[in-house]
């Protein structure tokens, strides 16, 4: 297993990007992805990402300061994060480890997610009007 | 070198180094497999992987590095996983600032120390400017 070469794929559904993290991912990689997302979302101008956590087994403070990170990011951009598939251990030991994500929105499952996303989007539309 | 507080039997399980950012993820997925093996739960692994990733994150950017130890031992009659880490940085200058929440000195957000300590059921460290850090965590079973 080469470290060095895992890259994260990011696929494009309509109007959503889904980004299953399936590598425990070490600082740099973290950071690329950061970025690929960005980039992945100016180019497509998805108006939402679902990162799929589930296979996480650990997220540290760097990890968890980066998915929030990349939630400002995205806002920025007038897109939407959210995070999906949190095992029940990262989250309580997220909290034990005294990281708050303000601003990141999680869901259960894919499903779940999408829903979510959906819901927010058609809200937006019918703001805009 | 850290004095131990505790009278202890450990047996070595494994000896690493942290020179890259890939170490980190390799050593703590060692220790995670260690944890199991020892027949943790998956909330007490994830907090003692987790815990490892912090400290060996700081040895990796405020010393450039440094050396893992892994021992299993009895401890105030637990199984404990033991993990030290030491480096040869600069040392931390005031050990109990640097424990504080949400205290960093720049490059962090300042959870590394205090996060990784409450993570785990004992955590020692020992400072010495311009020499090094030694930090001991340990786990129960």
């Amino acid at each position: 297993m080469n470290l060095h070469e895992k890259r994260i794929p990011i696929i494009k559904i309509h109007d959503y990007l889904i980004v299953p993290i399936q590598v425990d991912m070490h600082d740099k990689l973290a950071i690329q992805l950061q970025s690929q997302i960005l980039e992945e979302i100016a180019k497509t101008r998805a108006k939402g990402v679902l990162i799929d956590i589930s296979v996480l087994e650990m997220v540290d403070s760097f990890i968890g300061r980066m998915l929030s990170g990349m939630a400002s990011m995205a806002a920025i951009m007038d897109t939407s994060v959210v995070i999906v598939g949190m095992q029940p251990a990262v989250a309580i030991t997220l909290v034990e480890l005294g990281l708050e994500m303000p601003g990141v929105d999680t869901a259960l499952n894919m499903e779940k997610g999408m829903e979510m996303l959906e819901r927010r989007l058609n809200s937006r539309k019918t703001d805009s009007f | 070198m850290l004095e131990f507080t505790y009278k202890a039997h450990c047996d070595l399980l494994g000896k690493f180094k942290i020179d890259t950012e890939y170490d980190i993820v390799t050593v703590r997925q060692t220790i995670r497999q260690y944890a199991k093996d020892m027949g943790m739960g998956i909330v007490d692994q994830t907090r003692i992987t987790t815990a490892v990733s912090e400290l060996f994150r700081n040895m990796y950017n405020y010393a450039g590095g440094g050396e893992v130890l892994i021992e299993r031992g009895e401890v105030e009659n637990h199984h404990a996983l033991i993990v030290t880490c030491t480096d040869q940085g600069p040392g931390i200058e005031d050990i109990e600032l640097a424990m504080t929440d949400g205290y960093t000195s720049g490059q962090g957000m300042g959870y590394g120390l205090p996060g990784a300590k409450r993570l785990v059921d004992r955590f020692e460290i020992q400072s010495k400017l311009k020499e090094g850090t030694t930090v001991r965590m340990m786990k129960w079973k």
